[in-house]
C-alpha cells in the first residue's frame, strides 16, 4: 500500500465528493468490489419510470454508482441492518469485497452481533483460514438538532473489540485516502464520515492513493503540548491552538485518523518534545479512545510529562435534544483552550 | 357500522387536530432550527386515530419516528409536545428528546422513536406487564413498511403470538421507506400477509378511512382484551411530504400518484361519508378546523414564552441513581 505524497493533480473537493471518489475508483479497479444499504442508490426498482439514484445515498456519497456500475454491485437494501450487514460480512468471507453502510453509527445495535461475533472473530476462531475485507460506512456526530438516537461518536466501542479496525477522516484528503486503504485491506474495518464535514472542502489528487490504517498525521507543529483531535475534534483543537498563540502556547495538533489501530508512537514521539497532552474526543469520556490514549502516554512516557494526561470530552450522558443542551455537551476550542493553559501555566 | 355522534366527533377533531400540527408546527420548529428529524405524518391521520379510538390512556402505544399523529390520537397535549419540539422545558420530556422522542407515560405513550421498529418490542412489554398483573390493558406496536423488514419486529410477533400477549402490531404502509418503493423491499404482497407466518390474523385495511381503521382495530383489540393473543393490522395510506423537509419526493414518486392520494385525503373522506348522514353538520367540522388552527396558535406562544433548560439538566435523568460528582468531573460545560 503506498501513499501518493506528491500528487501531480489535485483539485478541491468536498468531504462527501472525496468519499463517492474513492468508492468508484475502487469499483473500477476491483469488479469484486460491491456496495450496499439504504438508500444509497434510492427510489429503488422504479427503472420502467425513468427514476434511477434518487438519493444517492442519505448525503450524497454514494450518487452515480448505481448508474456506473448497475444494480447487481449497488445494492439498496431493505431496512434490515442485521441482515444486509450480515450478508456483506458473508460475501466479504467467500470472495467478494463488501462495503455495507450503516446510515448513522447509533443504529448498529441492531446489527452489532454481526460485527462483534463473525466479523472480528471468524478469523481468529477459523485459524486464520478466511480474510474479511469488509468496510461498514457509518456516521458519526452531534450538533443537528437529531437527539439521542442520531448523534453518537461511539467510535471507541469499536476500537474495544479485537478483530476490527476503524477510521475517522477529518478532511476530504484523508476522507479519500483512508477509504481506498479500508477497502483494500483484508481486515474489517469500520469507517467513520462525520456528519459536521461533509461540506468542508480540500485539495484531493485525482489518482487512488490509499493512507495507512493506523498511521495519525501532524496538523500543525508545536513545542509547548500536544492536542489530539479525531475527525471534526481536530479542527477544533487547531482553532484552540490559534487561540493559545497569541499567548505564547504554541500547541502541536494531531489528527488521529485512525481509532483502530492506534498510532501510540506518533502520539509519545511529539509528547516527549512538548511535554503536555491534551486528547479531545466528541465521544463519551469513559472507557473511551482518548482514556486509552492518555493510559498510554503515562505509561509509556511518564519521564517526559509535565503535567497529566488530559482529556476534553463529551459528558457522560446520552446526547441531549434542546439546542443550550446539545451546545454545552459538544467539546469547543473555548474548553480545549481552558485546559490547555492549565496544564501550560499551571492556572 | 354504527358510529355515535360523540365518536365521529372525537375522530374528526383528533384527525384535524393532527393535520394541523404537522402544518403549523413543523415549519415553526424549523424557523427556530430544529428540523432536522422531524417527520410529517400529514395523510396518515386516519390511522392512529382509527385504533386509539379504542383505548383509554390505561393502554400503551410505542410509536415510531414519524409519531406526532401517535402521541395526539393516545392524548398527549399538543401544547406539550409543541414546547417539546422547541426544546424547552415544558415539553413532556423537559426538552431532551425532540420530534423523535416525545413519550407521555401519564397517557400510556410509550415514545416515538429514531431507530426503526425499536418501539414494537417496548409495546410488547407492556403487553407482557398487562397479561401477568391481569390488568386488561393492550398495547400497540406502530411500525412504518420499512420498519415491518427489521428483525426485531418478527422475533416480537413469534413472541407475543407464542405468549398470547395482548398487543396489536399495526404497519403503517406508507408505500415508502424514505426513497425505497414497497413492493422493492417486501417479499410479500401484503404486510398483513406475513401473520400467517405467526398464526395471527393478519388485516389489511384502507388507511385513508378512519371508518375502515377503526373497525379493523376494534375486532384486534377486543381480541386482545379476551386474551386471545395479538394481530397484526396493516394500514394501506400514504405521506403527503417527502421523508423530512429536506427530502424532495418527486425524486422517487410522480405527481400522479401524490394527486391519486391526495385525492383520498382522510379528513376529505370524514366529510365525504359523514355529512349526507347528518349526525354531524359541516359547520360543525368546519368549526373543528378553526379549534384545531387556534390550538396551535395556542401551542407555539406556549412553547416560545417557556425557558430553555437549564445547563445542569444535562446530567438529569441519565439514571434514577448515580453519583453526580462522578459524572460531573473532569466535564466544564461552562466554557
Ligand atoms: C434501524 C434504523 N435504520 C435506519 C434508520 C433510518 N431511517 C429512519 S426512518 C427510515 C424509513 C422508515 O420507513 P418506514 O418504516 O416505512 O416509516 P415511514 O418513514 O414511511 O413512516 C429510515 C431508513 C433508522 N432510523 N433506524
Ligand atoms: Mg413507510
Amino acid at each position: 500500500m503506498t501513499t501518493a505524497m506528491t500528487p501531480t493533480t489535485t483539485r478541491e473537493l468536498r468531504y462527501r465528493e472525496a468519499i463517492n471518489e474513492a468508492l468508484r475508483q475502487e469499483m473500477e479497479r476491483d469488479e469484486t468490489v460491491i456496495i450496499m444499504g439504504e438508500e444509497i442508490a434510492g427510489g429503488a426498482g422504479r427503472e420502467h419510470l425513468g427514476i434511477v439514484d434518487a438519493w444517492g445515498g442519505p448525503f450524497r456519497t454514494t450518487v452515480g454508482l448505481i448508474q456506473q456500475f448497475g444494480n447487481q454491485r449497488v445494492l439498496d437494501t431493505p431496512l434490515s441492518e442485521a441482515a444486509f450487514v450480515g450478508t456483506a460480512i458473508g460475501a466479504a468471507s467467500t470472495g467478494m469485497r463488501a462495503v455495507a453502510e450503516l446510515m448513522f453509527v447509533d443504529f448498529v445495535g441492531v446489527c452489532m452481533d454481526q460485527l462483534l461475533n463473525n466479523a472480528a472473530k471468524m478469523r481468529y476462531m477459523f485459524g486464520g483460514q478466511v480474510k474479511v475485507p469488509f468496510t461498514m460506512l457509518t456516521r458519526i456526530g452531534a450538533g443537528f438538532g437529531s437527539a439521542a438516537q442520531h448523534s453518537e461518536s461511539f467510535y471507541s466501542i469499536f476500537s474495544h473489540i479485537p478483530g476490527l479496525k476503524g477510521v475517522a477522516p477529518s478532511d476530504p484528503y484523508t476522507a479519500k485516502g483512508l477509504l481506498i486503504a479500508a477497502i483494500r485491506d483484508d481486515d474489517p474495518v469500520v469507517y467513520f464520515e462525520h456528519k459536521g464535514l461533509y461540506g468542508n472542502t480540500g485539495p484531493v489528487p485525482e489518482e487512488p492513493y490509499a493512507i495507512p490504517l493506523g498511521k495519525a498525521r501532524t496538523v500543525r507543529s508545536g513545542s509547548d503540548i500536544t492536542l489530539v483531535g479525531i475527525s471534526r475534534m481536530t479542527w477544533v483543537c487547531t482553532e484552540a491552538a490559534e487561540a493559545l498563540a497569541p499567548e505564547g502556547v504554541n500547541a502541536e495538533v494531531v489528527d488521529l485518523l485512525s481509532v483502530s489501530p492506534i498510532d501510540y508512537d506518533l502520539i509519545i514521539d511529539s509528547v516527549r518534545r512538548t511535554h503536555r497532552l491534551v486528547v479531545v474526543d466528541e465521544d463519551t469520556p469513559i472507557c473511551s479512545l482518548a482514556s486509552d490514549i492518555c493510559a498510554r502516554v503515562a505509561e509509556e512516557a511518564f519521564d517526559y510529562l509535565d503535567a497529566p494526561p488530559s482529556r476534553v470530552t463529551a459528558p457522560h450522558t446520552p446526547v441531549p435534544y434542546s439546542r443550550p443542551l446539545e451546545d454545552a455537551y459538544l467539546p469547543n476550542a473555548a474548553r480545549v483552550v481552558k485546559t490547555a493553559r492549565g496544564l501550560v501555566t499551571g492556572r | 357500522m354504527e358510529l355515535d355522534r360523540n365518536m365521529l366527533l372525537y375522530l374528526y377533531r383528533t384527525m384535524t387536530t393532527i393535520r394541523h400540527f404537522e402544518e403549523r408546527g413543523i415549519p415553526e420548529t424549523g424557523q427556530r432550527g430544529m428540523s432536522g428529524s422531524v417527520h410529517s405524518s400529514a395523510g396518515q391521520e386516519a390511522v392512529p386515530t382509527g385504533i386509539c379510538a379504542h383505548l383509554t390512556n390505561e393502554d400503551y402505544i410505542g410509536s415510531t419516528h414519524r409519531g406526532h399523529g401517535h402521541c395526539i390520537a393516545k392524548g398527549v397535549d399538543p401544547k406539550l409536545m409543541m414546547a417539546e419540539l422547541f426544546g424547552r422545558v415544558t415539553g413532556p420530556n423537559k426538552g431532551k428528546g425532540g420530534s423523535m422522542h416525545i413519550a407521555d407515560m401519564s397517557k400510556g405513550m410509550l415514545g416515538t422513536n429514531g431507530v426503526v421498529a425499536a418501539s414494537v418490542p417496548l409495546a410488547v412489554g407492556a403487553a407482557l406487564t398487562s397479561k401477568l398483573r391481569r390488568l386488561g390493558r393492550v398495547a400497540v406496536a406502530f411500525f412504518g413498511d420499512g420498519g415491518a423488514n427489521q428483525g426485531v419486529l418478527h422475533e416480537c410477533m413469534n413472541l407475543a403470538s407464542v405468549w398470547k400477549l395482548p398487543v396489536i402490531f399495526c404497519c403503517e404502509n406508507n408505500g415508502y421507506a424514505e426513497s425505497t418503493p414497497v413492493e422493492y423491499a417486501l417479499s410479500t404482497a401484503r404486510v398483513a400477509d406475513r401473520a400467517a407466518g405467526y398464526d395471527m390474523p393478519g388485516v389489511h385495511v384502507d388507511g385513508m378511512d378512519v371508518f375502515d381503521v377503526f373497525e379493523a382495530a376494534g375486532q384486534a383489540v377486543q381480541r386482545a382484551r379476551a386474551g386471545e393473543g395479538p394481530s397484526l393490522l396493516e394500514c394501506r395510506t400514504y405521506r403527503y411530504y417527502g421523508h423530512t423537509v429536506f427530502d424532495n419526493p418527486l425524486s422517487y414518486r410522480t405527481q400522479e400518484e401524490q394527486d391519486y392520494w391526495r385525492g383520498r385525503d382522510p379528513l376529505l373522506l370524514f366529510r365525504e361519508r359523514v355529512a349526507p348522514g347528518g349526525l354531524v353538520s359541516i359547520d360543525e367540522l368546519d368549526f373543528m378546523d378553526l379549534e384545531a388552527q387556534e390550538l396551535m396558535e395556542d401551542a407555539i406562544r406556549f412553547a416560545d414564552e417557556s425557558p430553555l433548560p437549564a445547563l445542569e439538566e444535562i446530567y438529569e435523568d441519565v439514571y434514577v441513581d448515580y453519583p453526580l460528582d462522578l459524572m460531573r468531573r473532569g466535564i466544564n460545560l461552562e466554557v
